[in-house]
This record gives C-alpha cells, structure tokens and sequence, in this order.
C-alpha cells in the first residue's frame, strides 16, 4: 500500500521527507508540530520565570510588616501581572506546547491538522504579551485592580487598560484557534484502529480540555469588550444607575473563570495519567472511569462559577445551588485520584524525577482539592473569601499542581524531544527543593487566611509577621530551586546520554516507539492499531 | 483531484506559508493601533494594521484556493477544514452568549432589583435608588443618556426578519443547483442570497439613523441601549462578514470553482450564513419583541 501511493506521490512536494529550514526562518515559518510545541514551551518557561519574578517582589515586599521594598501601587500591578503572566502565559502554553508535540505522535498523526493556523496561534502569543508588559512602561503603570478586571475599579486602569484588554483578546483568539487544531487533530487524524477509548489519557484529558476552550474564551472576550464599551462609548453594563451591574461582570467573567480553572488542570491529570502508569509498570487503574470523570468534571464546571462570589450578595437559592453543585466536583475527582492511587499499588514502582513530581502532584493536588472543599460551603466561605486562605488554596492547585505535572512531563518526554536523558541526580535535587520550597512558602497562608490576613494587600498586622516571613523564604527557596530545572533543561539539549527509544522501562504508546529523538516528520503514513 | 484519491494511506500536510506570520504582525498592528485611539492618539496604526489584515486575507485565502484548485487537499484535510468551521461557529455562538447572558442578567435580576423586587432588592432600592421603577426597557435610575423611545419590533425589525429568513432560502437554492450542476440557479441563488444581505444591513443602517435622531436611543441610552446596539452591533458585523464571504463564493462560482462533490468553502459560508440567521432569530425575539 504505502509502496503504491509514494510512487503514485513522487514529484509533489509535500512528498519529500525534508528537514528543517535553516536559521530564524525555521521557527518564524514553520508549520510542524514539534517545532510549534518547542516554541510554546519555550515561551512559557520565560513567562515563567517572569512571572515568578513578579512573585518574589510580591514576597519581598510581604516579608515583613511596613512597606519596605516597593509602593502599593505597584505591589498591585505586580498581584494582577503575576496572575495573568502565569495562567495565559505560562501554564496554558505549556498545555499548548505538550500537546502540541504529544498529540500527533500519540494518536499517530504526521502533524496537527490545521498546522499553518498552529503557527498563528502560537507567534500571537508574544505579541500579546509584549502588550500586556509594555504597560508597566505607560503613564499610571500596569493593570493594578487584579487579574479578574472587576469594575468599577479596573475602570480607573489608566493608559494600560486598552492595551490589557486587546492583549486578552489576542490571548483568546490563540487560545482559540489552539483548541480548534487540537479537537480537529484529535477527531480526525488518529491511526486506523485508535478508537477512541483506546486513546492515551493525555489526548483524551486535552479533547476535553479544548472544548472547555472553545466554549468560554469567546465568553471572555465578551466580558471584556463590555468593559471596554463601558469605558470608552457611554455603555452601562456594569453601572448601576444606567440599569447595568457590576456584578453582572463578576457572573460572566467566572462563567469563564470556573472552567478556565480545569483547562489549567485537566491536562494535568492526563500529564499525571500517562507517567504513574510507566513508573509503577501497571496499566492505568480504571481508564474508563478517569475518561468519564474528566467528562464529569468539564460539565460540573458550567454551573459552579458563583462560587467564586459567594460573598457578592445573591439569592440564596444561588448560594446553595452553586455550594452543592460545587460540592460534587468532588466526587470525579475523588475517582481520579482513588484510580491514580490504586494503579501504583502493588505496582514495581521506581522513582525517577518524573515519578517523584507526579506522586508530589497527587498528595499536594489532593490538598488544594481539600481546602477547595471547604471553600465550597458558603457559609465558612463567608469567612474565608478574600483571605491569604484562598491564595493557599488555589496557589496548592496551580503550583504543585498544574505547574508540577508540566515538570513532571518535561522530565518524562525530554529524552524522547532531545534524544539525550537529562541528569538525573540534578533532576532529584530539582525535585526535592521544589517540593520543600513550596510548602514552605504556600502551606503558612492557609493559617495567615484562617486568622485573617487579606489577600492582595502590601501590609499587614504585626500577629501575622512570622507565617509571612517563613512563606517569603519558601518563595526565595522555590523560585531559585528553578534555575536548576533551566539548567538541567539546558544541558539535555545540548547533550548527555543517549536516550533510548523507550526511554523508560515501563512506558508504552506511540511516541515511545519512534526513535529518540523522533524524525522532523513521524507518521506520513498511517500506523495500524491493533 | 487525482491526487486526493490517495489519501487514506498518505497523509497531505500543507507546506510552510509566510501568511500566518504576516497574520501575526497584522493584528498585532490593528490591535497596537486601537489601544493607541483609544488613549487619544492618531488612527493610523489603526486603519494600518486593519489594511494590513485585508491583505493578509487576500493573500492567505488566495493561496488557500489555489491549492485547493490544484486538488493538492486529500479528504482527510477536508474533514479538518469541517471541524475547524464548525467549532469556529461554537466559540461565535459562545461570543454572543455573553451579550444575551447579560441581556437576561439585568432584564432578570439587575433591573427588578434596583426597582426594589425580591428581598435582595429591598435594601438596594430603598437606601440607594429609592424613587426608581423597574420597567424594560429602561435607562436606569439616573436616566442615563436620557429620554428615549424603544424600538418597535413590527416595522422594519419584522421586515429585516423576513428579509435574512428568505437568504436562507436562497441560500439552500443555490446549494441545490450546485448540487444538481445547475450553474444559472447556483448563481442566481448566491447573487439573491448576496442582495438580500446588503439590503438587511441598509435597513439596519437605516433603522439606527432612526434610533439616534428619531427615537433618541443610543448606545449610551443605560443598559436598554447598551445591550440593543452592541447585540445588534455584533450582530450586523457578522452579517456583513457573511456577506462579504458570499460574495466571494459568487465570484468563485463565476470562475467555476466548485463540483457537486467538493465545494466546502461554499458549504462553510453557507453554514456561517444560517449561523448569523439563527442569531438575529433570538435578537428579534428577545431583544426588539419580548
């Protein structure tokens, strides 16, 4: 067969298996999707360390009651820039760039399927970045009213605010088209014989993922439009006395905002799904349940947006229905972890860097879910809203959560990118800086937000001064702990031991069975999937 | 098209293009250029980067028709061109969601309570905005903007209904001939299709002259006005790309692009067309008739 259609192909040029273009042409250019992916994490690891340079001047500065290191206002610019430079930035194009690399070597594609809009979504990216930081450099400085742009107060954004809200909608239109290739790829490029619940879990977590993209970023985009018209044409969306509300922002904005929560943690767990697995050489536990609870959990994330705004002053019918639906979320999740739990058990577990992330992620993930549970009753939450608990809880979901899986795949797929292992006693080290790091610096604020202390303010009363000293050195050591990752990623593809094409004992799937590191082109023809 | 034949065990991966970075600088410019008016500065950037666009469109759906005329694109591309067009039509519905959940928001809740409604409207009402009545459509308790008069939906709203349900029908017509090799009905069908749009949004044009001189609504008229024009703003910005689309598969047909099995541009903007029908359904409803 494949014989029959090369000669029946010979002379077109989308025939020959050329390489790479040469110089800053080839990733200007390019259209493949091994490129792409190393462009999106490669953005996202310098977004990274940006915006956890944000962060540091954040801690900085609440090391210590008083305000020494910088003024309020820019404290604030430094809370809503540190967020969005980390969800859009950072944690989303890594997704974006794990899948774009996995995907079509997993379900055994020469590429995505629309790979000249691939290019598109990605090259946006910087772009809108470089027009969200330039504002720092503007008159009135960055956004400073957080990154959820509540009016009225984003509404005094001085010159930053339409270049903010064009960056968001640049953003979206990336994310956008991302989500579009990755479901087009997904539905229509996989090998005879991969149906779909024989699909790896990192592709099944991504199409559910996508989806969730592409039903709420237009929403977004809308939101902020409406604070745009607001702004600057006379509208009165969110103004009371034209008959608007700002708390109408708030519900559409979390619309958004709650399913965006699971796009940062869905592919997550599809990270998570493919490497437990391989290190505790067993078949995934449950691999049904774990696709119909992804499923479970993409759902149950349309109805609970309010549960960010318990404290805003709805009806109490909302107030109970967005607590109870909340609640449930529980329960898929539970699924995935009882089945990551049992897949380890009595499994011939070793503990290479990735596998230490990923069991890191289960017990961390799991704690962020419980101190989410207990945000979800609304009347405790009346307490805690807006406190440093909150900051613990979420920064527990995101850090060693999203953020660990997405060091827990670069370590597992690096040998596979690169060809070369990368060091694995640095790796280690790597690993157990990281985790210490990050309790130190996270765990201390459920107890600053149980007794009190507001999140987004750069002082505080003097009872809370040791927890925010002791969470300020956790940053210090968290962050720094990072540049042995930079190093390590650096070295890898450099140089270092070959890598095999397996690369781990236990691993199985596609991508494992094409050489490290993969041809520029895998797949031009079809594998068979039995 | 001999080469499609193949496809099934040879994927068809399209070559390196410069347009998507071109895309890229493009709406890096138009957006630079509406931040930069929107703080008071010059609109050359602007109109810059929406003409650098315009080009990017040409040139990137130019070199797309050409393949696609070579019979370079296998089925498979095909049926990623399809779910491409059709969740870029969800995440469209998605968009204007956010502008009916806001319609709804504050016809149900914001607008009742600020007029004292419900017990969580007692308190809102009563020290903040106490001489206010509920109604809709209204312009708030400050009266925002102004007196004005709502639009009438049993004039030119009911007409322009008629007007886009009827380029649907003309729309499938043509898809017919097409279908059928009837080439005088394909064309007659996409030409009426194309007239009816332009005259849909000259109707509208002139029916928010009506609004702004006649019946004193504007967008600035508090949240009646807000959600009127930026849904129907929207709305006619849709139509007008719709039509634009059309208008573009008019001139392909003319040049005998399309066969009875393979025309999915014509279908995609046929399914953009009913899309843009399908909102001004809900727009006459709920926000000129209800």
């Amino acid at each position: 067969m494949s014989t029959a259609s090369h000669t029946t192909d010979h002379g077109h040029d989308h025939d020959h298996d050329h390489g790479p273009a040469r110089g800053l042409s080839r990733w200007i250019l390019t259209t493949n999707h091994k490129d792409i992916g190393t462009l999106y994490l490669l953005f996202s690891l310098a977004m990274f360390f940006v915006g956890g340079a944000m962060a540091l001047v954040i801690r900085a500065e609440l090391f210590e009651p008083g305000l020494q290191v910088v003024d309020p206002h820019f404290f604030n610019q430094m809370t809503t820039l540190h967020a969005l430079v980390m969800i859009f930035g950072a944690v989303m194009p890594a997704f974006v760039g794990l899948a774009n690399w996995l995907i079509p070597m997993m379900v055994g594609a020469p590429d995505m399927a629309l790979p000249r809009m691939n290019n598109w979504s990605f090259w946006i990216m910087p772009f809108a970045f470089t027009l969200l930081l330039s504002t720092l450099f503007m008159p009135g400085g960055g956004p400073a009213g957080g990154w959820t742009l509540y009016p009225p107060l984003v509404l005094q954004t001085g010159s930053a605010f339409p270049f903010v809200i064009l960056a968001v909608h640049m953003m979206g239109a990336s994310s956008i088209m991302g989500a579009i290739n990755i479901i087009a790829t997904i539905l229509n490029l996989r090998a005879p014989g991969m149906t779909l619940m024989k699909m790896p879990l990192f592709v099944w977590t991504w199409l559910i993922t996508a989806f969730l993209l592409i039903a709420v970023m237009p929403v977004l985009a809308g939101t902020v439009t409406m604070l745009l018209t607001d702004k600057f044409f006379g509208t009165s969306f969110f103004n009371a006395a034209g008959g608007g509300d700002p708390v109408m922002f708030q519900h559409i904005f979390w619309f958004f905002g709650h399913p965006e929560v699971y796009i940062m943690i869905l592919p997550a767990f599809g990270v998570i799904s493919q490497i437990i697995p391989t290190f505790a050489r067993k078949p995934l536990f449950g691999y049904a349940s774990m696709v119909y609870a992804t499923a479970s959990i993409a759902f149950l994330s349309f109805i609970v947006w309010a549960h960010h705004m318990f404290t805003v002053g709805m009806p109490l019918a909302g107030e109970l229905f967005f607590m109870y639906a909340t609640m449930l979320i529980a329960v898929p999740t539970g699924v995935k972890v009882f089945n990551w739990v049992s897949t380890m058990w009595r499994g011939a577990m070793t503990f290479e860097t990735p596998m230490l992330f990923a069991i890191a992620f289960v017990i961390l993930f799991t704690i962020g879910g419980f101190s989410g549970l207990m945000l979800a009753i609304a009347p405790a939450d009346f307490q805690y809203h807006d406190t440093y608990f909150v900051v613990a809880h979420f920064h527990y979901v995101l850090v060693p959560g999203a953020v660990f899986s997405i060091m827990a795949a670069a370590y597992y797929w690096l040998p596979k990118w690169t060809g070369h292992m990368y060091n694995e006693k640095l790796g280690k080290l790597h690993f157990w800086l990281s985790v210490i790091g990050v309790n130190v610096l996270f765990f201390p604020q459920h107890f600053l937000g149980l007794a009190g202390m507001p999140r987004r303010i750069p002082d505080y009363a003097l009872q809370f001064t040791e927890f925010n000293m002791v969470s300020t050195v956790g940053a210090f050591l968290f962050g720094f702990s990072q540049l042995f990752f930079l190093y390590n990623v650096i070295q890898t593809i450099r140089g270092g031991a070959k890598a095999t094409d397996q690369v781990w004992e236990g691993a199985e799937g596609l991508e494992w069975t094409l050489s490290s590191p993969p041809p520029y082109h895998t797949f031009t023809t079809a594998p068979e999937i039995k | 098209m001999t080469h499609a034949e193949h496809a099934p065990d040879h994927y068809y991966v399209p070559t390196q293009s410069h347009w998507p970075i071109i895309a890229t600088i493009s709406l890096f410019t138009l957006m630079l250029g509406g931040a930069t008016l929107l703080n008071g500065g010059s609109s050359t950037l602007l109109l810059t980067g929406f003409a650098l666009i315009l080009i990017t469109m040409f040139g990137w759906f130019g070199t797309v028709v050409r393949e696609s005329e070579k019979g370079l694109y296998s089925d498979q591309m095909d049926r990623s061109f399809r779910w491409g067009m059709g969740w870029f039509i969800f995440s469209e519905v998605m968009f204007f969601a956010a502008f009916f959940g806001a319609l709804f928001y504050a016809r149900t809740y914001s607008v009742p309570w600020l007029g004292g409604e419900t017990s969580h409207g007692v308190l809102t009402h009563g020290l903040l905005w106490s001489g206010y009545e509920a109604a809709w459509p209204t312009n708030g308790p400050s009266d925002i903007g102004g007196f004005f008069a709502p639009m009438h939906p049993w004039g030119l709203p009911a007409i322009n209904t008629l007007i886009l349900l009827s380029s649907g029908a003309t729309l499938t017509w043509a898809h017919w001939g097409l279908i059928e090799q009837n080439r005088p009905q394909l064309l007659k069908g996409l030409a009426a299709t194309v007239a009816l749009g332009v005259l849909f949004l000259s109707l509208q044009a002139y029916e928010y002259a009506h609004a702004y001189h006649a019946l004193h609504l504007t967008l600035g008229s508090g949240i009646y006005g807000s959600t009127f024009f930026m849904l129907t703003g929207f709305h006619g910005l849709h139509v007008t790309i719709g039509a634009i689309i059309l208008a573009v598969m008019l001139f392909r047909s003319l040049a005998g692009h399309f066969t009875p099995q393979r025309h999915f541009a014509f279908e995609a903007a046929a399914w953009y067309w009913h899309f843009v029908d399908v909102v001004w359904l809900g727009l006459f409803i709920f926000v000129y008739w209800l």
